[in-house]
């Protein structure tokens, strides 16, 4: 079974009498280990999409089996718990909690999944060591740059070894270069850490890293292809497996 | 769920963040707990002091006093016309059923000397009934007798404030003294009662028999005279029919008409203090509620900013929930967090109170008694207020949905 199975995603919003639909019969199966980009204009659709597929939000009809189980039907407080297990999120606002250190952002999930608070912080510690920030465990979101937020955000999605990824605009706030830089992470992360990663972004160059490119339009999927000449691999290099390993 | 030293944690640290609106919020916490502290260790005082009083003046008394005397139609409060003679008292305990003893006292201020010291004090003239109804004890050396009363003896008993007046460190006992020019010997001394509720030194008394003091000491035109008489009923619930049963007698023995008025004044001493001392519970309970009162707006100023930080940190709450927190976890968040906030503000509270309660009891003349009971209340009470006042903010934030805090800026 694969890992993300969609099937005829349906999402209306009702303003007064007038409605209309933000997803309008969207199926989609991703595999394990693959590397997803959703590309579309502003009110394609592509963000109330991602929304779904991260469990934050229901569609109005269509069922979604993530990891072979069925959340289309579930509580929110279930949902909840999907979220922790099963899916990390990286946000375009990197979505820090301000004033709390970069170790404790990377330590809350893994709190709200109940993990002993010493072995907590061995795997934040850890965490943050991929990424390269092990040195600036104790500073505050407002004292990193926006590259070093943005991976202490990668940090939080993975520290709790989910098998998703799913990352909206991940680049949307950095400059071109910690673009690159983000963008190689995410490539390794999936070559070598065998994650599975979704990516929703509005930029072609940014989706060019991905294996897969899905367009949305006017709430449908109008293309679903492989990208033949992904980016990124030439800067996978051997000494960096081993953290992600 | 998420683990208690976590949530401990991360909600010291939003309160740290906001120090001086932390310590602002827990104000309200801090007055209304040190207040409630404060009113109610005063009443507990009155109350306390009013209940010494009882106990040293002597249980279910009654005092009988002799009418007033009106002269060119200037009328001169109770006690200046003798009414009251020895054998009205006597008669009282024969013929009333519900009164168990007397104590008819003559008293009068006369000058005292022993060597080269002398002292001014009230000389009571009383018989055998008086001590156990005042609950006077002996010190050392013994009381009034019956033998006394009959032979008229000229010995005295001396309060311990005029036992030092006159003796210093010296034993009194078997000594003589002059009380108005007449030698008396002393055979007993008072064990100490201290002030009464009126701030009277109590131990400033001699007592002499009654009868020297009516024949010998005190020179009255009407013998077997008596200023008042202590009456002492059965008990707590025989006070009143004692006082119809005395009135009755009185009015027969004293040849009263039906449309004159009485020749004396029973006063219910016990029944004025207990009157007393349901006022100064009465007292307690309003000064605890109005302080109560502010404990409450106290919780409400707590709700309040409780709410400011729910909505300050929709993004937060977001984030927490996009991560994996459950709605019990962001209730279970923001409900400590209120609860640190009120349960510091009891503390600090409680420690206030005690010290405010102490000064008033130091630069004021109230008793001020501060128990365990009123503390431990009101402290919890604070912790009560925390949970009731900031459930509705921690429900609120466990509501919000993840995708619309997620955007909230």
């Amino acid at each position: 079974m694969a890992l993300i199975e969609i099937k005829h995603f349906i999402k209306t919003y009702s303003t007064g009498d007038s409605s209309f639909n933000a997803l309008d019969d969207v199926s989609l199966t991703v595999e394990s280990g693959e590397f997803v980009a959703i590309m579309g204009a502003s009110g394609s659709g592509k963000s109330t999409f991602m929304n779904m597929l991260g469990c934050l939000d229901k569609p109005t009809s269509g069922s979604y089996f993530l990891d072979g189980i069925d959340v289309s039907k579930m509580s929110m407080d279930e949902l909840s718990e999907i979220r922790n297990l099963k899916l990390g999120f990286v946000f375009q606002g990197f979505n820090l909690i301000s004033r709390t250190s970069a170790i404790e952002n990377v330590e809350m999930p893994m709190i709200y999944k109940g993990v002993a608070p010493e072995q907590r912080l061995q795997r934040a510690k850890a965490a943050l060591k991929i990424v390269g920030l092990e040195k600036r465990e104790h500073h505050l979101p407002n004292q990193m740059s926006g590259g070093q937020q943005q991976r202490v955000a990668i940090a939080r999605a993975i520290v709790n070894d989910a098998p998703i990824i799913l990352a909206d605009e991940p680049t949307g706030n950095l400059d071109t270069k910690t673009s690159i830089e983000v963008m190689e992470f995410f490539v390794k992360l999936n070559v070598a850490a065998k994650k599975t990663i979704i990516l929703v972004t509005h930029e072609p160059d940014i989706a060019e890293y991905c294996k897969r490119i899905v367009r949305f339009k006017d709430g449908k999927i109008i293309s679903d292809e492989l990208n033949t000449n992904q980016k990124g691999l030439d800067s996978l290099d051997k000494t960096h497996y081993e953290g992600i390993l | 769920m998420i683990d208690f030293e976590s949530t401990f944690k991360i909600s010291l640290r939003s309160l740290k963040v906001n120090k001086m609106r932390s310590i602002l919020t827990s104000l309200g916490i801090i007055i209304g707990v040190s207040a409630v502290i404060i009113m109610l260790s005063i009443g507990e005082g009155a109350k306390q002091r009013i209940n010494k009083d009882i106990a040293s003046m002597g249980s279910n008394l009654l005092m009988v006093m002799s009418g007033s005397t009106t002269s060119s139609g200037v009328r001169m409060g109770s006690g200046t016309q003798p009414t009251l003679t020895i054998k009205d008292a006597e008669a009282m305990l024969i013929r009333c059923p519900s009164v168990a003893e007397v104590a008819p006292t003559v008293s009068q201020v006369q000058q005292l000397v022993y060597s080269n010291q002398n002292w001014s004090t009230t000389v009571n003239g009383i018989t055998t009934g008086f001590m156990p109804i005042r609950l006077w004890e002996i010190e050392s050396g013994r009381a009034i007798s019956e033998d006394d009363l009959k032979n008229t003896t000229k010995v005295a008993i001396l309060g311990s404030t005029v036992t030092q007046n006159l003796f210093g460190d010296m034993d009194p006992i078997n000594k003589t003294i002059r009380i108005g020019g007449l030698p008396f010997k002393v055979v007993g001394i008072l064990k100490s009662k201290g002030q009464n509720g009126m701030g009277q030194d109590q131990d400033d008394t001699v007592l002499i028999p009654i009868t020297t003091a009516q024949k010998k000491l005190f020179g009255t035109d009407f013998p077997g005279m008596v200023k008042h008489i202590s009456v002492q009923a059965k008990d707590e619930n025989s006070l009143e029919s004692a006082q119809e049963e005395i009135t009755e007698l009185l009015r027969e023995r004293h040849n009263l008409g039906k449309n004159k008025e009485d020749d004396f004044t029973i006063r219910n001493f016990t029944q004025m203090l207990e009157t007393a001392k349901q006022a100064s519970n009465t007292m307690a309970i309003l000064l605890g509620s109005i302080a109560s009162v502010s404990l409450l707006v106290g919780g409400i100023g707590i709700m309040n900013i409780m709410l400011v930080s729910v909505t300050e940190r929709t993004k937060e709450i977001g984030i927490r929930m996009a991560i994996g927190a459950k709605a019990m976890d962001i209730r279970v968040q923001f409900l400590v967090e209120a609860l640190l906030l009120s349960l510091a503000g009891g503390l600090l509270g409680v420690v206030i109170g005690i010290l405010g309660a102490k000064i008033v009891g130091l630069f004021s003349d109230m008793t001020v008694v501060i128990s365990a009971v009123p503390v431990l209340i009101s402290f919890g009470f604070s912790g009560i207020v925390g949970i009731l006042f900031g459930y509705y903010p921690a429900y609120k934030a466990s509501l919000l949905n993840p995708i619309d805090a997620l955007r909230y800026e």
